[in-house]
């Protein structure tokens, strides 16, 4: 039947044709003021249909996954594809039939959900456990498994399981210079087993004591200043700061600060970056792209230099290179483009506590929360969910939130020490195009010269 | 698609679903099919064209007080069965919760607005694709600067039909289209953005002239862009950062953040929370707002409520829940603000900036979802703009921060517009010139 699908998607004479399959199937439970308010579930199964001719992309998906569905659906992108004339290319890249070895112990859904509902009742008595000015604690659980299937007229035929289970605290305390709050997360990409080798009561802890730190902080400080970001924190900076602009897409486009920059010097020479979609447990990991390419190990910065972009089926195509892996799309019901996994940068040598103790007056960042860049310019953005003051090479008060800014390559170069206590962070969703994919980040705690801090106190 | 025989097929879908409902059993039914055109052009050429139906069910369970759901993408009897089945077995699991319960109908009349237009649905598709093309041609003509990022094309039609075991029961159609163009423009190896939309009830509406010369200029201004130095100063928000900012005041006016604890206006009903220039209002039924619409999440009409009146608090919006909560009635906002708007003052934005002797017309923000905290109030965001000197816009400014708190942000305006966007966004913009804000740069 596959054959068949891919044939139509064919008959208006593009050169490739491609059928992508989803089955998609959710929990998520939320508590919010000390109730088990929303317990739902959700199965999305479809498949999406992209057929290129010459440049053009045509793509029609369906939830309708018998033949007459799937042919409708092909016939449609074979005529949006059309719309596009050009020549046709036919490039080949092996068939991949490798599969991801399925590494789950517990499935989520083998799991009764009275389980999981009561897990968020426990997450809520030990945040509230911590301090009397808790005001309110909300707990979200929520698990997926989604298998896919990829086919291709150049005889690609690949297949994947991808498990993922995720546990977030929130607490918002109230004191006298008003309320503050607090949010920590654990996710992975393995089954229930996460949560008997981790423990979401010390989660639950973590979030409510960073709210109850925050009581006491001071508006941060206005202007620039050196920056120390604790290790497993602050990969987001490197997402934002330079992951987003090494992806082809946008780099084939000109509308990136890192384009024709190979072989450069683009950051510091303590910086190796990496994106690596086959470490197994992390968030962003995947045994194949979603275009079927198998998930690989992708050195983008090696001391500094420029190495390599991360690239989807067209942009390599145009090209003339191997896909990198990085192909995906948030659903059936999308295109894939060019995305992040996990992307880390590497151990240096600096014991972290003497980063601190050789920062004279700066910020300590021990949570970054989410980004985002402007890739043509490199400027960029992340805020700052934990954050205290150094003052004479000691960590001291904890400062309001604010938003850290700077631009891509200034940044990058601006890093001058860096630890050897590398750490991934927490589960990220990165949004690019409209579309949400699940991606990880790591980096040992690290120094930068200087940053804009955009805090209040001047 | 958009038959009438197509809408009462989901109806009878919804109507079946709660017709099932047992003795102490609230069932909601909410169900859907879309069809999406997606296009989108880069140098002249046809990039990429979606073109795909969707459809799907959700389903909420309420019994002795507790909530399940569950949706599901396709229609067929088996799937539909299943989702019930599953929303049922969910509200088992759920905690009792004595204010859960679906709407109760009000009475409220419903205002109706003009949601679907039949030379959207009829438009052909060749001429949609020139529709992007054209906008390129006009955003990279505009200036020799300028090149392209993409230009995009994008349309959409819905039915929807609901039911409750309330007693509610609506169905309707829905279709919207709009064109965007982002660009980049570069002068001595510095590069700029720029991004532009048009709007319209069909295409035949769209200025593209217009767009494609406001992408250019957003991006053209900004070339030669410093950072500033830190320092206090007054901000006048340009009307798409102020509907920005006006959504994240919506949080604050949620009667759900209220009740739990998470507003930073609970008690504060009849006090005086922003300058008496402000008065803000949530308005669905104003047909001239981007989100107008006729019914509320739980099938309520939708109304107009006046939040802040002259810089006092009047009150907040609640769905059915936050209602029974706080022992009041719903607003018809089962998903909080549906269409915010400031009444307007009379000034453009010319005139406003000619009132200031040093600021900073702030063109966008950056990183709103990360740098804000409607719960504690701090706010602080990436920005880029032009700098005022002696009433007129100077040198262009970029990489530097605005900060203060959201309650200080609203005491502090000291001028509203009369400029209003009706942006597509939940809320219309309109300039906003705001004293004592923190700008970081140097």
């Amino acid at each position: 039947m596959l054959e068949r699908v891919l044939a139509r998607g064919q008959s208006t004479g593009a050169g490739f044709s491609e059928i992508f399959i989803e089955d998609k199937r959710s929990m998520s439970a939320g508590l919010d003021d000390g109730k088990v308010e929303q317990v739902s579930s959700g199965r999305d199964s479809g498949a999406g249909i992209r057929v290129i001719n010459g440049d053009t992309t045509g793509f029609a998906y369906t939830a309708d996954l018998t033949e007459s569905g799937l042919l409708a659906a092909a016939t449609a992108a074979a005529a949006a594809a059309a719309q596009g004339g050009g020549g046709t290319h036919t490039v080949k890249f092996g068939a991949v039939t490798r599969q991801r070895v399925n590494n789950v112990r517990i499935l989520p859904s083998s799991v009764p959900k009275a389980r999981k509902i009561e897990m968020l009742m426990m997450a809520n008595d030990a945040a509230r456990a911590i301090n009397s000015s808790i005001v309110q604690v909300s707990a979200g659980y929520s698990d997926s498994q989604r298998r896919i299937l990829v086919a291709n007229s150049d005889g690609v035929l690949a297949s994947d399981e991808q498990v993922r289970s995720i546990f977030r605290v929130s607490v918002v305390v109230n004191g006298d210079a008003g309320m503050q709050t607090g949010y920590d997360s654990l996710g992975h990409t393995i089954g229930f087993e996460l949560f008997e080798e981790e423990s979401i009561l010390e989660l639950a802890e973590r979030a409510a004591r960073q709210a109850v730190s925050k009581l006491r902080a001071r508006p941060a400080p206005s202007g620039s200043l050196p920056v120390v970001i604790k290790c497993g924190s602050g990969g987001v900076l490197f997402h934002e700061a330079c992951g987003h602009g090494l992806e082809a897409d946008l780099v084939a486009r000109g509308a990136s600060v890192y384009a024709g920059r190979q072989g450069e010097l683009v950051a510091s020479p303590l910086v190796t970056l990496v994106d690596d979609g086959t470490m197994s447990r992390e968030w962003g990991a995947i045994g194949i792209d979603d275009e079927g390419h198998v998930s690989q190990r992708n050195v983008l910065i090696e001391n500094g230099v420029l190495t390599d972009y991360m690239w989807d089926y067209i942009r390599s195509r145009n090209d003339g290179r191997a896909p990198s892996g990085n192909g995906r799309r948030q659903s059936y019901e999308h295109l894939p483009m060019v995305r992040m996994t996990n992307t880390f940068v590497l151990n240096g040598t600096e014991e972290p506590d003497d980063i601190v103790r050789n920062t004279k007056y700066g910020v300590y960042v021990a949570k970054l929360g989410g980004g985002s860049v402007n890739t043509a310019t490199g400027d960029f953005v992340f805020g700052m969910t934990e954050a205290y003051l150094i003052e004479n090479g000691e960590i001291t008060e904890p400062l309001r939130e604010s938003n850290l800014i700077g631009n891509g390559p200034q940044v990058l170069a601006d890093i001058d020490l860096l630890g050897n206590d590398f750490a991934m962070g927490n589960p990220g969703m990165c949004g690019k195009d409209g579309q949400g994919v699940p991606v990880g980040d790591g980096q040992p705690t690290l120094r930068v010269k200087a940053m804009t801090i955009g805090g209040t106190a001047t | 698609m958009s038959s009438v025989s197509s809408l009462e097929e989901l109806q009878a879908i919804a109507d079946k679903v709660i017709a099932q409902a047992v003795p102490g059993e609230q069932i909601e039914a909410h169900v859907t099919r879309s069809r999406e055109t997606d296009i989108r052009v880069y140098q002249g050429k046809l990039e990429h064209f979606v073109s795909a139906q969707s459809q799907g069910i959700s389903v909420r369970v309420i019994r002795d007080g507790r909530t399940g759901m569950s949706h599901a993408g396709v229609l067929t009897d088996v799937a539909v069965a299943e989702v019930l089945a599953e929303a049922r077995e969910n509200a088992e699991l759920g905690s009792v919760d004595e204010w859960a319960g679906l709407a109760e109908p009000d009475g409220v009349a419903i205002v109706k607005q003009e949601l679907w237009d039949d030379t959207l649905d009829a438009f052909d598709t060749a001429k949609k694709i020139e529709i992007a093309k054209e906008l390129e041609r006009q955003a990279v003509a505009a200036d020799s600067r300028v090149r392209i990022d993409d230009a995009n094309y994008s349309d959409n039609a819905s039915e929807e039909a609901f039911a409750t075991t309330m007693g509610i029961r609506s169905n309707g159609r829905t279709n919207n289209c709009y064109a965007t163009v982002s660009v980049m423009a570069d002068d001595n190896g510095e590069t700029q953005t720029g991004y532009a939309y048009a709007l319209g009830k069909n295409p035949a509406e769209f200025d593209l002239v217009e767009a494609g010369h406001k992408a250019a200029a957003r991006a053209t201004r900004l070339l030669g862009a410093v950072k500033p130095q830190s320092k206090r100063i007054t901000v006048v928000l340009d009307p798409m950062v102020t509907a920005q900012f006006l959504s994240i005041i919506a949080s604050t006016v949620n009667g759900e953040n209220v009740s739990k604890g998470r507003s930073i206006f609970a008690n504060r009903i009849g006090e005086e929370v922003a300058s008496p220039l402000i008065t803000l209002i949530d308005d669905p039924t104003d047909s001239r707002a981007y989100t107008a619409h006729e019914i509320d999440s739980e099938g309520l009409a939708a109304r107009r409520n006046v939040l802040i009146k002259d810089g006092v608090l009047q009150m907040f919006v609640h769905s059915s829940y936050s209602a029974r909560r706080m022992q009041t009635k719903s607003t018809g906002n089962g998903s909080g603000c549906g269409a915010l708007q400031l009444v307007p003052g009379t000034k453009t934005q010319e005139e406003l900036i000619a009132d200031i002797e040093e600021g900073v017309l702030i063109d966008s923000v950056q990183g709103l979802h990360s740098g804000v905290n409607p719960i504690s109030g701090d706010f602080s965001t990436g920005a880029s703009g032009l700098m005022i000197r002696n009433g007129k816009t100077a040198e262009p400014v970029r990489e530097f921060t605005i900060a203060s708190t959201l309650q200080n942000m609203l005491k502090n305006v000291i001028a509203v517009g009369g400029d209003v966007d009706w942006l597509p966004a939940r809320a219309a913009g309109v300039s906003l010139v705001i004293a004592d804000i923190t700008m970081s740069g140097e």
